[in-house]
């Protein structure tokens, strides 16, 4: 049981590093950008939002396969394999939490406005010092919203991970499985203390997240 | 008058337009006045490089900042902007935000003499270390402002840098901007649509419409220009600079000489020589016919009608020229038409302005005009 709690965290804080380096410059990009294929973009980011996860896994269960495509690539060139292993997963993950990290990040970017950025310009400051230095430390509350919905959406994700991960115990057996193999073994008592711990610790990061945005929003 | 500042904006931004093409000298408030909409913002910004407009030209200290061939961007710019809103950093406190620019304009910011004299002029030396959240808009303001002129720029830009603020922050923070005006060695551009902002802190305006130049002058002919909507206010006022000539220590009053007579100002000006600036309430001034000599108004200045104004009052503003024959500087009455009627005043006619003395005192501006500029209090703040 502590392999699947350690192998679920280990794969949701991962999921979440990666999702705020690529999110970062994505929400930043949708946030500032007028092009008219902007919304196809943020259309595409947004997709895991309204798709079974079933779907999602189905395709990239598809491209991933060693068999033909980019996962024949990736096998022809570096001999790597991605369904049922780890790093699938976490390919899988970031797709598919995608949209929790990037929308509020995005919200927090648009909140900004114009002033604070160009004030920042009259002030001397490049491009990539007034991002680094004024956007981010006031884009804050969406980056620990971002963080927290993108973690907890790793932790509780079941179809994708069903679908190209398998049930592959300290590789890829996460929590959401561990508690379907519990039920359908009849484990009332293992299948309680996993929902249960997950139950609370949810209502926990929650709370605590409420908590922080309220005494940031006062200060910003 | 050697120029510091040309520019040259043609083309359109947008739906707007800009066409138009100025030089301002090398220090002294120009005040960019007109309705909204009008394109100052817009004009400020493109000076800024915080908009750009294609086929504009910008050189400043023999600098190009905008032609056909470059656009230098903002953050190259050795510029300070006041915007309308204080724009003040809320994850930085006080310091940190007057450090921001500070250190990226590569000036060392601890024991920094001019961050001494500027926080102590500006009246924020005990906000240091507070944060932003907790100042009136009024102190926002001045931060804001002190952050601007801490990058030693070579040229400043205000954008309505008063109109956020209530009338209780606005008349807190005029006397500050007054003081700078002062001591300022730099261009400041200063965008307003408050006639009384132009009245106490221009030395030029640049009247805009449309995205064009109106009208173009030093203030005191732009306020008593009978064409210009200034003096048809029912509180228009005059602008004029006197000379100090002499003082008498025995009544404490100065003798200024103005174009075209001399005012006695109940209060110690200073040595001999240097400018003062007077503002004179077109109320503040009653006329007569003939030469009272029996009255408490020490000043009274022949001078003749040059024109009779309408206002949007029920008086009208007398525009007249001081002087027995008329050459001095313009100046402005407030009579009533039944007045004007029973002395059947008319242009040509000669007639005595007598200004209360009180007025005078009014003025808060002390700038000199041209070259006879007092000693900068802020010597750092030079280009």
């Amino acid at each position: 049981m502590t392999e699947t709690i350690l192998l679920t965290l280990k794969l949701a804080i991962l999921t979440t590093v990666i999702l705020l380096l690529i999110g970062t410059p994505l929400a930043w990009w949708l946030a500032r950008n007028r092009t008219w294929y902007k919304e196809i973009v943020n259309a595409l980011v947004a997709l895991p939002l309204v798709l079974p996860p079933t779907v999602i896994g189905f395709y990239l269960l598809l491209a991933m396969s060693p068999a033909h495509g980019p996962g024949k690539w990736l096998y022809d060139t570096f001999g790597l394999t991605l369904p049922f292993t780890f790093e699938g997963l976490v390919i899988g993950s970031v797709i598919y939490s995608l949209p929790f990290v990037v929308q509020p990040v995005r919200n927090s970017f648009e909140a900004l406005g114009k002033l604070p950025l160009e004030a920042a310009a009259t002030l001397r400051a490049s491009p990539l010092d007034r991002f680094l230095t004024v956007a981010i430390p006031l884009a804050r509350p969406g980056f620990l919203t971002g963080a927290v919905l993108g973690f907890a959406h790793t932790v509780g994700e079941f179809g994708v991970v069903l679908m190209i991960g398998g049930n592959l115990p300290g590789e890829t057996k996460v929590l959401s499985i561990s508690i379907y193999d519990h039920v359908e073994s009849l484990e009332w008592g293992q299948a309680h203390l996993l929902s249960g711990g997950m139950l609370v610790g949810a209502f926990a990061v929650i709370l605590l997240v409420t908590l922080i945005e309220k005494r940031w929003g006062r200060v910003s | 008058m050697s120029s510091n500042l040309r520019a040259s904006f043609r083309g359109a931004i947008g739906s707007f337009k800009l066409d138009l093409e100025f030089s301002v000298p090398a220090r002294g408030v120009t005040v960019l006045f007109g309705p909204s909409g009008c394109g100052k913002t817009t004009l400020l910004r493109c000076i800024a490089g915080l908009n750009r407009i294609p086929g504009g030209e910008l050189h400043i200290n023999g600098t190009t900042w905008q032609d056909a061939r470059q656009f230098v961007p903002t953050h190259k710019r050795a510029l300070g902007y006041v915007f309308q809103e204080p724009g003040l950093f809320p994850h930085l406190n006080v310091i940190d935000n007057l450090a921001y620019g500070m250190k990226r304009a590569g000036i060392n910011y601890r024991d920094s003499v001019e961050l001494r004299e500027l926080t102590h002029l500006m009246g924020i030396e005990k906000l240091l270390r507070r944060p932003i959240q907790g100042l009136s808009g009024g102190e926002k303001q001045r931060v804001a402002i002190a952050r601007a002129l801490l990058l030693q720029p070579k040229l400043l830009l205000m954008d309505e840098p008063l109109s956020a603020l209530d009338q209780d922050n606005k008349n807190e923070i005029m006397p500050y901007l007054e003081q700078l005006h002062s001591s300022l060695e730099i261009p400041v551009l200063y965008v307003t649509h408050d006639r009384r902002e132009v009245e106490r802190l221009a030395d030029r305006v640049l009247l805009l419409r449309e995205g064009q130049i109106l009208a173009q002058g030093e203030i005191g002919e732009i306020l008593t220009q009978p064409d210009l909507p200034f003096a048809h206010a029912r509180d228009a006022v005059t602008v004029l600079d006197g000379r100090v000539k002499h003082y008498d220590a025995r009544y404490g009053l100065s003798t200024l000489q103005i174009d075209g007579g001399t005012l006695d100002i109940p209060d110690q000006l200073g040595p001999s020589g240097i400018y003062k600036r007077l503002r004179i309430k077109s109320t503040d001034i009653s006329l007569s016919v003939q030469e009272q000599d029996h009255s408490t108004i020490l000043n009274r200045l022949p001078a003749v009608i040059w024109k009779i104004l309408p206002t949007d009052g029920p008086s009208v503003n007398v525009l007249l020229r001081v002087g027995n024959m008329g050459e001095g500087h313009a100046l402005l009455a407030s009579v009533t038409r039944k007045s004007v009627d029973q002395l059947g005043l008319k242009p040509g006619m000669m007639v005595y302005a007598q200004i209360k003395g009180a007025s005078l005192l009014g003025s808060n501006t002390t700038t000199a005009p041209r070259a006879n500029r007092m000693t900068p209090l802020l010597e750092s703040v030079q280009a």
